[in-house]
């Protein structure tokens, strides 16, 4: 086993970063894969209460970094699948306890016993944000349809492209197919066009996000939810399965049906 | 695409307006700074050859994440005389 480093950023924070994280190592633990996930964002530690193990927490990545405890120390697992862990982030106010090489000497220690390495980066382009794509073997940039959000975005892949840690990949998080349709609200295609990187997956705006955010239980988890089949499929294509796209056009319930029958859809 | 009152969708707006600032984000470049590059040429090509100033077009174009300055400089005609 050799394990492939996954870096999830975005430039921008508030767009699903965090959540991204949660769900793609649920997933990818789903299909079995032992997976580790690394809160980069030092001081603004939240990936712990997104994956609902926050009471588990004893040593930090800072307590690795500083020899005060051994990392399987810090590797809490997970709840629900024991292949799956999170190394999370300290609560310190100095952001210089990690460095690059820091980041890559954890990534190389836990490379040989897992398949997946998914780090969590900070909002910004600052250090914190290096820090997290220092060992990434593949970046994957999470937006919405938003103009500040793809403008941050592009961003992010102009730095990416200038480190030459490649092209990267675009998670377009919380679009709206009713704002879609109605022409106010940026498109997959529009957004794609404006980035010039390649998609991996497009996850509908659902009000289960935040409930499973409330739970500490990520969405993928429930069957039922559109974000949480479209993180799925992410997870898939992560592993190298061709999954097709989901149709959001799609319309659920009565309303759908209704449109369906007059001929609206 | 237009909605009753005759106001452009902000789908649209969103885009128009994101293709402009990404292009100047990825360039570094800013419009006052394009604008004096433009002046800079047409006094540079017209030491060689006569052109309209006023018609001088340049821009920044988006190919994929790769971007080009895109010169149209139209020559003035000059009416010769043809031999025999």
């Amino acid at each position: 086993m050799t394990a492939q480093v996954i870096t999830v950023t975005s430039g921008k924070g508030g767009v699903g970063k965090t959540t991204a994280v949660a769900n793609l190592a649920t997933a990818l633990a789903a299909d079995g894969r032992k997976v580790v996930c690394i809160d980069g964002d030092i001081g603004l530690r939240n990936l712990d209460v997104i994956m609902g193990l926050e009471n588990r927490i004893v040593y930090d990545i800072v307590d690795v970094i500083e020899g005060r405890c051994k990392l399987k120390q810090a590797m809490i697992r997970d709840k629900h699948y024991p292949d799956m862990y999170l190394i999370p982030a300290a609560q310190t106010r100095d952001k210089n306890a990690v460095s690059p090489s820091d980041m890559i000497r954890i990534c190389n220690d836990l490379r040989a016993d897992t398949d997946f390495i998914i780090i969590d980066s900070p909002a910004g382009i600052e250090r914190g944000f290096r820090n997290a794509i220092a060992a990434a073997d593949r970046v994957l940039v999470v937006t919405n349809p938003e103009v500040s959000a793809v403008r941050d975005a592009d961003r992010v892949v102009g730095i990416l492209e200038a480190e030459e840690k490649g092209t990267p990949f675009l998670i377009l998080n919380r679009l709206n197919p009713t704002l879609v349709r109605n022409n106010d609200m940026l498109s997959a295609e529009d957004v794609l066009d404006l980035l010039g990187i390649k998609l991996i997956g497009v996850v509908p705006e659902d009000e289960s996000v935040i409930i499973g955010s409330n739970r500490g239980a990520p969405v993928v988890t429930d069957p039922k939810s559109r974000a949480g089949q479209a993180f799925r499929n992410i997870a898939k294509r992560i592993q190298g399965q061709d999954v097709p796209f989901m149709d959001l056009e799609q319309q659920s319930g009565l309303w759908g049906a209704i449109q369906k029958l007059t001929g609206r859809k | 695409m237009f909605n009753f009152f005759g106001k452009k969708r902000s789908a649209e707006s969103a885009k128009e307006r994101l293709q402009l600032v990404l292009v100047h984000d990825r360039t570094d470049l800013t419009p006052a700074q394009l604008e004096s590059l433009k002046d800079e040429l047409i006094t540079a090509i017209s030491r060689y050859i006569e052109i309209d100033p006023e018609a001088v077009q340049i821009g920044l174009e988006r190919d994929g994440r790769s971007q080009r300055l895109v010169a149209d400089i139209p020559l003035r005609s000059v009416s010769r005389h043809r031999p025999g």
